[in-house]
């Protein structure tokens, strides 16, 4: 490049000139340096930049390599204009270590004086090249932001100080020390860097020289509960070790308190799901085409611990299309001895109040929610257990079945666990009765209690609820007699 | 059963809120502890504090204050028939965890979820005491969202957006049958009805804003919501058109979607099986071309496949572009804007880059090549100066050539 004279200034040509910057993040003083050289007219191949411990210049005139008088620009030299755009990244790119980035600065900001919307030329070498410095400060900086982890120590006169030990990549900690400030303003602390240190007290910031990593506290048991927090988030289902490094990367971990989990976290993920789907795990059947099938399958059905009892899955009985189905909870001691639905007392009980009801129990379709019986020893008795929600809603897939099958139009559910295995949720018997509720084929549920209830009540009480149980009937076969059952 | 530390309290509440997918912390309304009497900034972008090997970002502390729940949802793992261990928080635990991982810059704030307990009201009034003390009490002016329940009255929800940057409601399921079948306590009419009401909270509260300077700020972030993906048989093109809706009606800055994953103690009625992880990563990027690329939800679904669902080989966008070739190629140097958002490979920084290019120059294939990732997958889709990939768009086996490879295994 040549040296055209834009003022008609007098520069000597071929003078080169060497700047010394005061500190290596000291945008303000390049900016200074770089308006006066421009105003004289000295082309970027003239002058050379200097940051504290750089290497002295080759061109510069003089054996102590100390700054050669700058050129005084003229009194009418034309101000020196740079773009918006030129001024943003130009402040972020004079904070990276590229020992070039201020002799770039200038060419760049050399060019912008004949060519004002160069920055716009994102494809030109020069602009892409501060482009890129500015953008890996950028980064640097939103990561000291999310990485550094303060640790309190209580002071001497017993306020707590937060003090940070962190590895910057560029010369940003001067300049992000604002954030720190903004974010923390009520609270004292410290950055301490190999680059420099910065220290907040509540009112005034000071900066420090640079620090070792032996300076900063060791510990804190904050740490442990965030720790725990951090293996408790991490979901081992979804493993994305490349996202998580593309964000987080190693040279980070070291000052990290949570990042040395890491390794453990990630060997223990694929046990830990495989070990969730184990725990849930069913054979993939195909949906049953009879009923026939159904109670084959039942009876071969491991997919609940109630299976493995020793009992036997008592099927459903009753026509294979039916009006009416009758859904009780689980197989009794008797029904698991014979094999046959509510033939024990609660059955027998069931048959008086139909028959007085007036529904014909040969016409109905009755099972159970739960295939098997649950139970526990008591001496010689095997007592009846309830079963559990999860258990109802696995043996769903034979009641789902039967329903499909049979194609009712009313389903008459005794008692919580049968409405539980219709409808996939609680509902309270009390407040459920009475009515019916709308099921997703188009069917009726109506709830009521199961008829075992009732024998374990006496006297007055036995008779209330009876009456309440048969006038549940009576709805029963009203509506059945008006859906055309 | 013995006293839980505040230590398992954590691990349980925590390990309980990891099934929200949200963690955004950014768009909310700018402020700083300069002059006040805590602790805490939110500037407009929000930070990720530190990444989980799921690679998904933490950056506010994302618990529940209990993870006893009356209802019975069944892909939840807080179900009332689960057999979790439970646990609760008061307000004030959450209060100093929150300020004790804050003043350490381990977060940017709360994200706070509960599951329900004694009734929604009672539940609701619970996580806005936590903002409220935060708030009142120690002055916190970082980043708090909470989610409320939509079965709760509008007074507290109201009060709830006064302290929070944001609240969500999740929708939970992309269909109406979905909801009533795996979450029965719960009603889509009240859900939209609950967002509906924020929106037109928001709305005044900006308004009154423009009027007087003091007015409070009503959740300045905005409302989002969450999808489980893959628990019913809601298709992609479903689940698009619904978020789309959503967007549309309730002015949501963002839906998030979640893969439905294995939990423990799962519910029978749930597959057991997780849909490919992908499929949440297709979903999102479907929502980016919706929220930042123009393309219609309808048109988004017309990339779909004939089961309704998007290809997982390929991304929705080259989808689109293979299956409406007619409108390609792009001429790089005349295109308008919208047009080029629509080339496979070039993203909105990309095409920002390729408009202010052009005024300077006219743009030859090596020029693009420069402002893209990669030109490779650009290529058959753009004119430039001296570039016409004339063949290219009539191949039949284009898609071949621009799916990512397989990976071959290697013999053994």
């Amino acid at each position: 490049m040549t040296a055209q004279s834009r003022s008609g200034q007098n520069v000597s040509i071929g003078a080169h000139y060497a700047v010394h910057l005061p500190a290596p993040d000291d945008f303000a003083f390049w900016r200074e340096r770089a308006r006066g050289l421009i105003q004289c007219d000295v082309p970027p191949d003239r002058v050379s930049w200097i940051e504290p411990g750089g290497t002295g210049d080759l061109f510069a005139e003089g054996p102590s390599r100390s700054d050669k008088r700058l050129p005084m620009p003229p009194a009418d030299a034309p101000p020196v204009r740079a773009s918006q755009r030129f001024l943003t990244i130009a402040r972020s790119a004079a904070l990276h270590t590229d020992p070039a980035r201020f002799g770039l600065l200038y060419r760049v900001l050399w060019r912008l004086q004949r060519s004002p919307r160069l920055m716009e030329d994102k494809a030109d070498p020069e602009v892409r090249r501060l482009e890129d410095l500015a953008k890996s400060v950028r980064r640097d900086a939103h990561k000291m932001h999310a990485f550094v982890r303060f640790r309190e120590v209580a002071e001497q006169d017993g306020t707590p100080h937060f003090v940070a030990w962190f590895e910057p990549d560029h010369h940003i900690v001067r300049a992000e020390a604002a954030f720190f400030m903004r974010r923390f303003a009520n609270m004292r602390w410290s950055i301490l860097t190999p680059r420099g240190s910065v220290h907040w007290d509540g009112e005034v910031m000071r900066e420090g020289p640079p620090a070792r990593r032996e300076d900063a506290p060791g510990g804190d048991p904050v740490e442990n509960l965030w720790r725990s927090y951090y293996a408790s988030i991490f979901n081992p289902a979804r493993l994305k070790v490349g996202a998580m490094l593309s964000e987080m990367p190693k040279k980070y971990w070291k000052n990290l308190p949570e990042a040395d989990l890491i390794p453990a976290l990630i060997a223990g993920a694929q046990a830990r799901e495989a070990a969730m789907v184990r725990a849930g795990e069913r054979e993939e059947r195909a949906r049953p085409e009879t009923l026939a099938d159904v109670a084959q399958g039942a009876a071969a059905c491991r997919d609940c611990p109630i299976a493995d009892c020793g009992t036997r899955a008592v099927a459903g009985e009753g026509p294979e299309r039916a009006a009416l189905m009758i859904v009780g909870e689980q197989p009794g001691d008797q029904e698991d001895t014979v094999g046959r639905v509510f033939v024990g007392p609660a059955g027998q009980l069931l048959d008086q109040h139909l028959t007085r009801a007036g529904i014909d129990r040969t016409g109905a379709y009755v099972t159970n929610a739960v295939k098997h019986f649950k139970f526990t020893w008591k001496g010689k008795h095997r007592l009846h257990q309830s079963p559990q929600a999860k258990e109802i809603d696995t043996c769903r897939w034979w009641l789902d079945a039967e329903r499909a099958l049979v194609k009712p139009r009313l389903v008459l559910a005794l008692g919580a666990s049968a409405a539980r295995g219709i409808l996939g949720r609680t509902v309270s018997v009390s407040r459920a009765r009475g009515a019916p509720i709308m099921l997703d084929d188009g069917a009726e549920l109506w709830v009521t209690v199961h008829p075992s209830y009732l024998l374990r009540l006496a006297g007055e009480a036995q008779t209330e609820q009876a009456a309440l149980f048969a006038a549940d009937l009576a709805m029963v076969r009203e509506r059945l007699s008006e859906l055309g059952g | 059963m013995a006293q839980q530390t505040l230590r398992q309290k954590l691990e349980i509440l925590a390990d309980a809120a990891k099934y929200d997918a949200s963690c955004a912390s950014s768009g909310t309304a700018k402020k700083n502890s300069l002059g006040g009497k805590g602790v805490g900034s939110t500037e407009g972008m929000g930070i990720c504090h530190a990444y989980a090997p799921d690679g998904r970002c933490i950056s506010l502390l994302k618990i529940l204050l209990t993870n006893h729940c009356i209802f019975d949802c069944h892909y939840c793992i807080n179900r009332k028939s689960s057999n979790v261990v439970r646990a609760r928080f008061t307000p004030q635990e959450v209060v100093d965890l929150t300020l004790n991982f804050y003043r350490r810059n381990y977060i940017e704030g709360l994200f706070l979820s509960s599951g329900i307990v004694r009734s929604a009201n009672h539940t609701m009034e619970q996580l806005v005491e936590v903002a409220r003390i935060l708030r009142e009490e120690h002055d916190f002016r970082g980043y708090i969202h909470l989610k409320t329940i939509p079965e709760a009255d509008a007074e507290i929800i109201h009060e709830a957006g006064l302290y929070a940057d944001r609240v969500s409601i999740n929708v939970e399921l992309p269909t109406r049958a979905g909801l009533t079948r795996l979450a029965p306590d719960k009603d889509e009419t009240q859900i939209e009805g609950a967002m509906g009401r924020t929106k037109a909270r928001i709305i005044e509260a900006k308004d009154e804003r423009k009027r007087f300077r003091h007015a409070p700020r009503f959740v300045p972030a905005g409302q989002s919501t969450q999808m489980i993906v893959g628990a019913d048989g809601a298709n992609d093109a479903a689940i698009i058109g619904k978020a789309s809706r959503l967007y549309d009606s309730f002015g949501l800055r963002r839906v998030y979607y979640s893969a439905f994953s294995p939990i423990p103690d799962a519910s029978a009625v749930l597959p057991l099986k997780r849909p490919p992880l992908l499929r949440e990563h297709r979903l999102y990027q479907s929502d980016w071309l919706m929220r930042f690329y123009g393309f219609a939800a309808g048109e988004v679904a017309d990339a779909a496949e004939a089961d309704g669902n998007l290809p997982l080989d390929i991304d929705p966008k080259l989808a689109w572009a293979l299956k409406f070739r007619e409108s390609f190629p792009v001429d790089v140097n005349r295109a308008p804007k919208e047009m080029l958002l629509r080339v496979p490979g070039l993203g909105t920084k990309a095409v920002a880059r390729i408009l202010s290019v052009r005024r300077h120059r006219t743009l030859r294939l090596d020029d693009v090549a420069l402002l893209t990732a990669s030109i490779a997958k650009v290529r058959p889709f753009i004119c430039a100066l001296d570039w016409r990939p004339t063949l290219l768009t009539d191949r039949a086996d284009l898609r071949r050539l621009l799916a990512p490879k397989q990976e071959q295994l290697e013999l053994f």
